[in-house]
């Protein structure tokens, strides 16, 4: 039986999606899925929040690989948050920083969209 | 004498958590860390990955044998497939800021297969079967044997 959800909640301006469990090649469609419902709904602001993601692999890392290019063209981003160190390694051994704003709390990301609409 | 712990799979994705919960115990049980056997893990994850989607075409319905094979001073896990021969000449060592800045989504398992074992070597074997085999040392030995 698959370990993983996957929740998403809408704030002003910017969504939340929250993960918990494993994120490998089984459970990746699903997360695939809800990007698929955000963009085609707009919502291109878009926070994940990893603080029940145990695990993560590559088919894991390649769904934000797949979104990431149109969010960016329609002026919206992904970002990271609430990581444990084990997911965070992970990320960094792919290189993730360089390409993507990884914060320790939710906060931090929603608060840069807010801002980044005030400009 | 090598001690050898065996589990064979079928090739659904499903499975991947049985295989990673499997590798684990025994890293545990030999003495790596919680760190060095996430890692472990992992990289099996990304072989067993890489054989369902490309050796056989993400049939879920073939097998993949995993062996342990615990010597003194190090782990070796071999995935044994009889998929579509995976040519590792093929995938040319990764540049990842070129790789991520062309938000190119594949190619990563291997990368991660590199990084995060010692050894990774790929050979055929009789009976058109094909084997990916992963090692990692044991701390002390790592520095002057990883490649």
């Amino acid at each position: 039986m698959s370990e993983f959800k996957v929740h998403h909640r809408d704030g002003d301006g910017f969504s939340v999606i929250e993960l918990k469990g494993y994120l490998d090649a089984h459970t990746a469609p699903d997360l695939e899925t809800t990007f698929q419902e955000l963009l085609g709904d707009k919502k291109f602001n878009i926070v994940v929040n990893c603080k029940d993601l145990t695990y993560i692999s590559s088919a894991g890392l390649g769904v934000f690989m797949a979104y990431i290019e149109d969010v960016r063209k329609n002026k919206g981003d992904i970002k990271l948050t609430n990581m444990s160190p084990k997911v965070y390694n992970v990320f960094d051994l792919l290189g993730f920083p360089i390409l993507y704003e990884i914060y320790k709390d939710e906060a931090e990301a929603v608060n840069r969209f807010k801002q980044s609409r005030k400009v | 004498m090598a001690k050898i712990l065996k589990k064979t799979i079928l090739s659904d994705t499903d499975n991947l958590l049985e295989v990673r919960e499997f590798v684990s115990a025994a890293a545990r049980e030999f003495g790596f860390s919680d760190d060095e056997t996430s890692k472990i893990a992992l990289a099996v994850d990304e072989a067993c990955t890489n054989i369902i989607k490309h050796a056989y075409k993400n049939r879920p319905d073939k097998t993949i044998q995993v062996a342990i094979l615990r010597h003194p001073n190090k782990i070796e896990i071999s995935i044994i497939d009889e998929g579509e021969k995976f040519d590792p000449e093929t995938i040319k060592p990764l540049n990842l800021k070129d790789h991520l800045s062309h938000y190119r989504r594949g190619g990563l398992g291997v990368y991660l297969m590199r990084t995060l074992m010692d050894q990774v070597e790929y050979h055929t074997l009789s009976g058109k079967k094909n084997e990916v085999r992963l090692t990692k040392f044991l701390e002390p030995l790592r520095s002057s044997t990883r490649r």
